[in-house]
């Protein structure tokens, strides 16, 4: 007998039945006419990881041929700092750090997007397309001298076309997935399908291409957040800035898509509108991502899974993915530059870091 | 009548139909699935829709509930067009439960019942004392208070569906489509399902759903709509409705309609091909 049954035959008629001042609903945050629910799980989880970034992020700068103490760090942060110090950091390292921050945010917000949507935590940005498409434009344009490529590449930047190009592949992966409405599995295999294909295209490039272009190429393959400006730097932080408002406004419309269209709609959403609004954001998100660092892989996918767990949520939590995606990616960098001898591009970490932790999550949950 | 409504304030139901659907055509692509259909639900009472595999039973359902645009007709909710009402106050006047939902893993109880105050609430008012007090009545009236926290994916099929009617109660309305609530529970929990959703009505709230097994829509509803290829073949109470004769033209179906003998309606007894001892006589009977 279960408790199905019990309620049956035992509660009597339930139109009878009264609130239940016991039963565990969430606690809520009132003032005024704002309410929120309280949970403070998420919250805590959500401000230690922003605590944590911030260290890390601190700490990275502090390391280097030059290696600053912590509490300098912070003064120079502060606008207290002392002028050598000031260069050093605001200068030379901040762009490199603050990049770091923003991709891994972007990252995380736009894989936590993706896989809610497509209601499947395979569903990163990775696996529709974005970066494959990104990719083949940038190599394209690195292989291919002369004539139109060039043209473009000068006029634009390698970054706005592979932009443009890992946007063109996302729209195209999400306009052939649609059909009466987006389903989850078709999105994936679609995407699966285009970026086979434009992965087929870039190594094609690659082997035919002149021996230099190639070791260019290679460069923007693996990603990386060497030698960034402060101008790149600028873009990348308010375009994802923007995006992140977008979000927010549009998240709350969102919640009830975690069921599925047909119980989203009986919720009053308007579930085709909402999900166009958000999936572009988290196209573009991955495109800001990839021409700010080229294609830093795994974070995405990893960010939102481990933003999860950690906040025991049943889907990904949009704050807790961004931090997430910002302490790997600078936790990663900081690895990349520090702990082995060769300085290794950060793409490379963070597949070496991300992959394993992921695993490791899916371990624990299946042994508890 | 007075409708006890579990947001407490009370309305009247005035014996007029809310929701009808006129002169409707639905279609998937160019193939219409339903042609130029008139229905109209009748206030307070379970109207069951029925009829054969691919008649369009579910297609009418969701149109009524506007999940489905008709191409033609028009179907209309307290006077008004509902393609022309905000999907957002359609879902403030009719719950919608589809068929077989699916909650993300892990979610508890009482946060996939609290999802159903989305319609009533907003970007800055997420969660008022008032949210809070409609879905512990709302957990209460369908027996699942003692799940509160436990996630959906742990529970029974029957307790699963009971949570899903729960979310839509918490929306508050008074009147509730339900797709096929008992797909895939066994007998005994389609009962219980069905029992929990008669006692929705008993408290004044207006059902429309989709059933497959015949003899319990016959035993729960008011009202049969019985559907065939996309038309109404008969409406009306159970026991005007069900005959041997209509479950012929509509299904196929040889059967004897005998006297139910735990009520007052008609029971389906399908006779089939084999395993019938009194073959001749059955068929004496039709």
């Amino acid at each position: 007998m279960n408790g199905a049954d019990v309620t049956a035959n035992g509660a009597g008629r339930a139109v009878e039945a009264k609130a239940d001042p016991r039963a565990p609903v969430a606690p809520g945050v009132r003032f005024g006419g704002v309410s929120f629910v309280w949970r403070p799980r998420i919250a805590g989880v959500t401000l230690l990881l922003a605590v944590a970034g911030f260290l890390v992020f601190c700490v990275s700068i502090g390391v280097g041929d030059f290696p600053i103490a912590l509490p300098r760090v912070l003064a120079t942060i502060l606008g207290r700092g002392e002028q050598v110090d000031e260069f050093v950091i605001m200068d030379l390292r901040m762009p490199r750090a603050l990049a770091g921050l923003v991709v891994g945010v972007a990252l995380g917000v736009s894989g936590a997007l993706t896989q809610s949507i497509a209601r499947n935590p395979l569903a990163s940005p990775d696996v529709l397309g974005i970066t494959s498409g990104a990719d083949a434009v940038a190599v394209f344009l690195v292989t291919v001298s002369g004539g139109a490529a060039t043209a473009v590449t000068d006029l634009v930047g390698l970054s706005a076309a592979a932009l443009a190009g890992g946007l063109g592949t996302g729209l195209l992966v999400y306009f052939m997935a649609w059909r009466r409405g987006i389903d989850g599995f078709r999105l994936i295999l679609i995407g699966i399908s285009v970026n086979a294909v434009m992965q087929a295209i870039t190594t094609w490039l690659l082997v035919t291409a002149d021996i230099r272009d190639v070791a260019r190429a290679q460069a923007w393959l693996v990603g990386s957040l060497d030698n960034r400006s402060w101008g790149e730097v600028h873009v990348a932080l308010w375009c994802t800035l923007v995006l992140l408002v977008v979000v927010a406004c549009v998240a709350f419309q969102f919640k009830p898509l975690h069921f599925g269209d047909e119980v989203a709609a009986g919720l009053g959403v308007r579930y085709g509108a909402v999900r166009a609004v958000l999936l572009l954001c988290a196209v573009l998100l991955a495109g800001v991502a990839v021409s700010a660092a080229g294609p830093v892989p795994f974070v995405a996918l990893v960010a939102p899974q481990v933003a999860m767990r950690l906040a025991r949520c049943p889907t990904p939590p949009l704050v807790a993915s961004g931090l997430v995606g910002a302490l790997l990616l600078t936790g990663s960098d900081l690895v990349a530059r520090t702990a082995l001898p060769v300085s290794l591009p950060v793409g490379v970490v963070t597949a070496a870091v991300g992959g394993p932790f992921l695993v490791y999550l899916l371990v624990r949950a299946n042994r508890r | 009548m007075v409708v006890q409504s579990i947001t407490g304030t009370e309305t009247e139901g005035d014996g007029a139909s809310r929701l009808a659907a006129r002169g409707v055509t639905v279609g998937y692509g160019a193939r219409s699935v339903i042609d130029g259909l008139d229905v109209a639900i009748p206030p307070g009472v379970i109207t069951t829709i029925i009829g054969p595999n691919g008649c369009g039973k579910s297609t009418l359902l969701r149109t009524l509930s506007r999940l489905l645009r008709p191409t033609g007709g028009t179907v209309v909710l307290d006077g008004e067009d509902i393609a022309a009402l905000r999907t957002r106050d359609v879902a403030k006047k009719l719950g919608l439960l589809p068929q077989a939902p699916v909650a993300p893993e892990g979610l508890t109880v009482s946060d996939l019942v609290a999802r159903g105050r989305h319609p009533h609430q907003s970007w800055l008012r997420q969660w008022s004392s008032d949210d809070a007090e409609v879905v512990r009545r709302a957990l209460a009236m369908t027996g699942v208070s003692d799940l509160a926290d436990r996630p959906v994916d742990s529970l029974s099929g029957g307790q699963r569906q009971r949570v899903w009617i729960s979310m839509t109660l918490a929306q508050g309305t008074d009147l509730l489509l339900l797709d096929e609530p008992t797909t895939y529970l066994d007998l005994a929990h389609a009962v219980d399902v069905l029992d929990l959703v008669d006692d929705l009505h008993e408290s004044g709230r207006t059902v429309v759903m989709v059933l497959h097994d015949l003899n319990l829509a016959t035993r729960y509803s008011d009202n049969l709509v019985v559907m065939k290829e996309g038309a109404v073949l008969a409406q009306g109470h159970p026991r005007d409705v069900i005959t041997a004769d209509l479950l012929r033209e509509a299904f196929g179906l040889r059967a004897m309609v005998i006297d139910d003998p735990v009520g007052d309606r008609p029971l389906v007894v399908p006779i089939g091909r084999t395993h019938v001892e009194l073959a001749t006589k059955a068929t004496e009977l039709l």
